[in-house]
């Protein structure tokens, strides 16, 4: 409202399914081109936040203001990607039967994605190499032309996340990007979004502590649907509120 | 590697292409005019006709096999489709009649035993051959604007489509069955005698017909290879893999799909109207449910997203019945029921997977639809 450098403020969101609060009274903003993680316990309203953010699903009350203070409550998935919001899924989510190149072509932003531009387009030479240097980004240059669906879970993570890139987010919303990786690729995880950061927005859920000390600078903890702390990784793991939501001990004061 | 497997595959599509070509478009019709009656090559015009009602069944597979087996959108109303590209060709036929019919009316006899004294209005149009070329695909094309519209709008996915589908198609029997429809109730429309001056009993005019079939097939392959060689293609794919994602890479699925649910019903115009004027007669028994779901069948067969399988299963299938039915008749719904179980629970990539799975034996087995030629596109 008054911080104009904002890229994202939600204000007073509610998600209220038949009287069980997903979220409730969430406000919640980003800075332009800043890597924030979000942590909370199960059942915070994580995902549901992204969902709402993404127009994935409309919520009862509240405003998402994005960008130059466009309100993306009532908009739709496709009019939502368009304006520049990304969303990496939780599982991940690729098209098994296409080859990573081609998975990663159908995302490039382009201006018109109706039936007969589709039809007609071929990728320009611009694209292609910015579909390469995205294979490189995400490590996948030597499997472009394999089947998706024949990639690790962990690369077909990373081609989500390239498959985002490509479309220009100004905000990347990123869903439990490691849940279910080794630690090296982990590790690569996160070097991956460190490097991403700064050129866009990214907000990231995530559970795996180590990992969120890898890549965070500033944590945000959710927990009934409501923003209970905000701050560096230390400043969060020493406040005592946020350890008891965690035990199970307190409950949230709204 | 992938890629050198994708170029092979693709000049093995192209040759194979020429060579069914040449062997449908000039080797048939040949073996049919230059050998004598008794010499074992003589192919028979008995033959050659029921081959172009096999190949004009290949192009109605090819639409259901871009819904289908490319987007996973299972219609169960092709027939319909067909129906109507049928019914616009027959009109134009019954009306070709004159004054051969039986009762020497200008008007198609079933008109005359049920009272109509003057042709309806909607039959005008189909006086003229062209207006009959352009109804045969237009109002199949339109029809599915609207039905598509409707359903795909509204979100109506899997199973619930093809329910509605099938509906349609038992919907549009019961219409066409009726004699007031004007269309000749349950006898339909038949009886007919010329085309354009040229008489449909001369083996030479079905002959004619026969390689107009198989120009019509080979261009409707290649329009298909291009749709799916497309980024269309693509997300047609995508559609069938994950279409919520879709929507997330910035696509509309519901147009996709409308898109090629018209294609599709468009091709079935197509084939409906090629096939009136080879078989000589068109009724509601031809286009309802059963017909309809048979299509499905064919795709099934002959293995689905991948345009060959659906020609290759749509001549198997048939040209399977009309042997099978001289040995056994009662027995072929059985067969084609026990066909259908047996490929699709044993063999979910047809016929044609089973050739690829012999062909290639040494190579390690690769899914039907991959990821191929994705530099080109």
């Amino acid at each position: 409202m008054t911080n104009d450098n904002l890229i994202l403020n939600c204000q007073n969101v509610v998600m209220d399914y038949d009287g069980f609060k997903a979220l409730n009274n969430c406000n919640f903003s980003v800075h332009y081109n800043e890597l924030r993680v979000v942590i909370g316990p199960n059942g915070a309203g994580k995902t549901t936040l992204l969902d709402v953010i993404c127009g994935k699903t409309k919520p009862t009350s509240g405003k998402v203001l994005f960008g130059n203070g466009i309100n993306l409550v009532g908009k739709n998935a496709e009019d939502i990607t368009k304006l520049g919001v990304g969303r990496k899924f939780q599982a991940p989510s690729i098209y098994g039967n296409l080859s990573v190149w081609q998975n990663l072509d159908l995302s490039v932003k382009r201006a018109s994605k109706g039936v007969f531009p589709t039809l007609m387009g071929r990728s320009t030479p611009a694209e292609r190499e910015r579909i390469d240097e995205t294979l490189e980004t995400i490590g996948l240059t030597e499997h472009a032309h394999d089947r998706a669906g024949s990639l690790s879970h962990g690369q077909k993570q990373w081609l989500e996340i390239g498959m985002v890139i490509l479309q220009d987010p100004s905000l990347l919303l990123v869903d439990e990007p490691v849940a279910g990786m080794s630690d090296k690729e982990t590790e690569q995880t996160g070097q991956l979004l460190t490097k991403l950061a700064g050129k866009q927005a990214i907000v990231v859920i995530e559970h795996d502590m180590d990992f969120v000390r890898q890549i965070a600078n500033i944590v945000t903890v959710l927990a009934e649907g409501t923003v209970v702390c905000e701050g560096t990784v230390e400043t969060v793991q020493a406040d005592e509120h946020v350890r008891a939501i965690y035990l199970g001990r307190a409950k949230v004061a709204h | 590697m992938p890629e050198q497997m994708a170029t092979q595959q693709n000049s093995r599509e192209t040759l194979s292409f020429y060579v069914a070509g040449f062997v449908l478009l000039v080797v048939l019709p040949l073996l049919n005019v230059l050998p004598g009656e008794d010499s074992w090559l003589y192919l028979s015009d008995f033959r050659l006709n029921q081959f172009g009602k096999f190949l004009c069944f290949a192009i109605l597979a090819l639409g259901l096999d871009l819904i289908w087996g490319y987007c996973g959108v299972l219609s169960m109303g092709q027939g319909v489709f067909f129906g109507f590209g049928a019914y616009c060709m027959g009109m134009y036929l019954a009306l070709q009649i004159g004054k051969e019919s039986v009762y020497g009316s200008e008007l198609p006899d079933f008109m005359v035993w049920t009272q109509v004294k003057e042709l309806p209005l909607f039959w005008y149009p189909f006086k003229s051959f062209a207006g009959a070329l352009f109804g045969g695909i237009l109002v199949p094309v339109l029809f599915a604007t609207i039905f598509g519209f409707l359903a795909f709008r509204s979100r109506i996915k899997g199973v619930y489509f093809a329910i509605i589908t099938q509906a349609l198609a038992f919907a549009a029997w019961l219409v066409f069955n009726r004699n007031e429809t004007r269309l000749g109730g349950t006898n339909g429309l038949t009886d007919f005698k010329q085309l354009l001056g040229y008489r449909l009993s001369d083996p030479s005019t079905q002959r004619a017909l026969y390689i107009i079939t198989v120009l019509a097939l080979g261009a409707t392959y290649l329009f298909c290879r291009w749709i799916v060689a497309s980024r269309a293609g693509k997300v047609l794919i995508a559609i069938r893999d994950s279409e919520s994602r879709v929507t997330f890479s910035g696509y509309t699925p519901w147009m996709f799909k409308l898109f090629v649910f018209v294609v599709a019903a468009g091709l079935a115009g197509l084939s409906g109207m090629l096939y009136v004027p080879q078989v000589g007669i068109i009724t509601p028994a031809q286009i309802g449910v059963l017909p309809s779901l048979e299509v499905v069948i064919w795709v099934a067969v002959g293995g689905r997203g991948t345009l060959i399988g659906a020609i290759l299963g749509a001549v198997a299938v048939n040209y399977g019945r009309s042997v099978l039915t001289n040995y056994f008749p009662e027995a072929w719904p059985f067969i084609l029921g026990g066909l259908f179980v047996v490929v699709v629970t044993m063999f979910p990539d047809g016929l044609l997977g089973m050739i690829r799975k012999l062909t290639d034996r040494k190579k390690t087995p690769t899914p039907l639809i991959k990821a191929e030629g994705s530099t080109a596109a």
